[in-house]
């Protein structure tokens, strides 16, 4: 039999090369006459050994990495097919303790599988929620989907259970699922990596979100920086058409649901619920007051789900080992596992997928491995750029909702950036409220001229101009912003420019001028 | 990748696109995207085609298409240089390559060289926080960035 080489065709693995390696080793291969096919999977998540090439053996997989181009020669030149030995041997990737320590579930598939084979998606546990729901009535989906405790993963938390019921119960002619794949958070990539490892969990997790409300036609909103993404959720689409899981008839049943992949135009706001659903009306990406929720009156003011990507990709393995199953793990109100994203200046960054409960140090300093600069850490973001700066000191924090919110942090879509001591808290302060500017979209005032304003501030405190007024001004400033602002970019900014004045006092003092220093 | 009729002036290579995306709800941002890729622009004579076709007023067209960072109303350079600017990068010294590549082109964001060959633009987030800081050249993707990978990605934009 054929062996089969897998070299990863995620982002990640592309940006650091996997394109040349693959390429080189296709070629190295054909010209010693190997009986071996490169196939491209998704990334397995160990961000810092990609491009990590795997090779099926008896054994199980094998993996090498990172692998250069110019590593391919002496690679097969130590019997790479048959899982040689190479001074880039990694031995069996499960065995991997990044890999071995995870719980997956959402991501079960992803970097195991060729992400466009259907066959490789049944051959481990696909489709089997999407075939259980659609011998289920609406209303025991979604119960069995409030049962599982899934709150929505792109960073509200709001239980996923409760909007489906809300839409199934709406009636309306016709009623939409939206994917939200705006995943412009800084530290975040679970959106992208399972979207270009894994594409048909989305889809048969919209197909049940489809069934289970009533709703017939589904978008997912791809932001225009992930080019990879949407080339690859839009072939599995067509693929999932012609294979009938989509169409009038999803895999035989009465049940009517398609999708369509849409593309976005490079604004952070389009993130937000209602300024999405406006992008896809065609409008400016313009945050929409609630009420009416987008449940009630969504997209083209029909019934609408709107649930982020992971949320979504989290369903069919619900759908497929029970409630009780996904329930039974993480803590407190946080049930489930949560992707998580170790980013920025860390040793071991990539995606580490557990139940919630962790503590924040055991997530930076175990799994991490501390900083890649092997500097001490000085602050961690959690949540993106509307989330709180976190000093050691708050390391004890469990990864959980409820425990973030009361250290005055989120946890938001799970993005972990790492900072060491080199970082200057008032320039992250300032930043948060320069990208606030940026990328605010106009509606309300205090987000659009509060965001100027804090700039202002900022600046003002670093040239050592009235700091102690300064920062009261921006402090006041920001409780303005966070209950006066219409959405979470300006209700949400406040988060790390409170966080990091409050956990970083120091660098908002003045520089000692040189002439007090004799 | 579609094909379009090169030939003809520009109101009508805008109607063919207008004609096949119509059908489509919401068929606003998919239009723009199209124009934008035939022309690497939204010329502004785009604008009151499309704003017929849809029922919209041409205000209406503009305030979309002026609202989103990715449609450009200007040509750019053959070349388009993305920087990551958001935080996981600076975490890594995003700041620094930013600073190198802004020295070695003699631009600021959203400059074009004066030779033409690139365009400078910042970007907020590609996905790559794992392996900071990156950078996007003509959709192709560049990570972990180093002064030697910095000068070669230089070297490559300014052909």
């Amino acid at each position: 039999m054929t062996t089969r080489i897998f070299v990863p065709k995620d982002a990640a693995a592309v940006a650091l090369g996997a394109d040349k390696v693959a390429a080189k080793l296709s070629e190295t291969l054909k010209a010693k006459g190997i009986d071996a096919r490169v196939v491209r999977n998704g990334s397995r998540g160990m961000h810092w050994l990609e491009p990590m090439v795997e090779v099926e053996t008896a054994q199980g997989r094998v993996a090498y990495g990172p692998v250069k181009a110019s590593d391919v020669e002496s690679l097969v030149a130590a019997g790479l097919e048959t899982g040689g030995a190479h001074v880039l041997s990694l031995g069996l990737t499960e065995e991997i303790p990044f890999l071995k320590k995870q719980t997956r579930l959402t991501f079960a598939r992803c970097g195991v599988i060729d992400p466009l084979s259907i066959e490789d998606y049944r051959s481990l546990g696909g489709l089997k929620g999407l075939e259980r729901a659609v011998s289920m009535v609406p209303a025991d989906i979604v119960k069995e989907v409030t049962d599982s405790g899934l709150r929505g993963r792109g960073g509200a938390g709001f239980p996923t259970g409760i909007k489906w019921k809300t839409v199934m119960e709406a009636v309306a002619d016709r009623k939409y699922i939206v994917c939200n794949a705006d995943e412009g958070d800084s530290g975040t990539f679970a959106d992208r990596m399972i979207m270009e490892g894994d594409p048909f969990v989305l889809i048969e997790g919209m197909a049940i979100a489809g069934i289970a409300t009533g709703a017939t036609k589904g978008f997912i909103y791809i932001r225009s920086e992930y080019p990879h993404a949407i080339d690859t959720m839009s072939k599995a689409v067509e693929l999932a058409r012609a294979a009938g899981i989509l169409g009038v008839s999803v895999l035989g049943s009465a049940n009517t649901f398609d999708m369509e992949v849409r593309v976005g135009a490079g604004a952070y706001v389009c993130g937000e619920e209602t300024a999405l659903l406006n992008s896809l009306e065609g409008k400016r990406g313009i945050v929409r007051a609630k009420p009416p929720l987008p449940a009630h009156q969504g997209l083209f003011g029909k019934p609408t789900v709107i649930n982020n990507v992971i949320s979504l990709a989290s369903v069919p393995v619900i759908m497929e080992k029970g409630a009780a199953h996904y329930r039974d793990f993480g803590m407190g109100r946080s049930r489930g596992t949560i992707p998580l994203q170790i980013a920025g200046n860390v040793k071991h960054g990539g995606l580490f997928e557990t139940a919630f409960g962790l503590t924040l140090g055991e997530i930076i300093d175990e799994i991490g491995g501390g900083t890649a600069t092997g500097k001490p850490v000085k602050a961690v973001q959690v949540g993106g750029p509307l989330g709180a700066y976190f000093p050691r000191a708050l390391f004890d924090t469990p990864f959980d909702y409820e425990a973030f919110a009361a250290k005055d942090g989120l946890i938001g879509h799970a993005g972990i950036v790492v900072f060491d001591e080199t970082a200057d808290m008032l320039k992250q302060a300032r930043f948060a409220m320069e990208f606030c500017a940026v990328e605010s979209c106009g509606k309300c005032t205090p987000c659009r001229i509060g965001s100027t304003r804090g700039v202002e501030t900022a600046d003002k405190i670093a040239r050592g101009i009235e700091p102690e007024k300064n920062m009261a001004l921006l402090k006041d400033l920001c409780n303005t912003m966070k209950f006066g602002s219409l959405c979470a970019l300006g209700g949400f900014t406040p988060y790390p420019v409170v966080s990091a004045m409050t956990h970083f006092p120091d660098d908002f003092r003045p520089a000692p001028m040189v002439e007090a220093a004799e | 990748m579609t094909i379009h009729v090169a030939s003809g002036d520009l109101a009508q290579r805008v109607q063919s696109i207008v004609d096949r995306l119509m059908a489509l709800e919401g068929p606003l941002l998919p239009i723009l995207h199209e124009v934008q890729d035939e022309f690497g622009y939204v010329p502004q004579e785009a604008l009151p085609v499309i704003a017929e076709a849809l029922n919209l007023s041409r205000a209406e067209v503009h305030g979309v298409m002026t609202f989103y960072h990715d449609y450009r109303n200007h040509p750019t350079g053959r070349h388009v240089l993305k920087i990551c600017r958001a935080e996981a990068c600076q975490s890594m010294g995003g700041d620094a390559v930013e600073a190198r590549i802004k020295k070695a082109l003699g631009i600021d964001f959203h400059q074009t060289t004066l030779d033409g060959a690139v365009t400078l633009e910042p970007v907020y987030c590609l996905g790559l926080c794992s392996c900071a800081p990156a950078a996007m050249l003509d959709g192709e993707l560049h990570a972990r960035l180093d002064d030697a990978s910095v000068d070669a990605l230089v070297q490559e934009a300014r052909r």
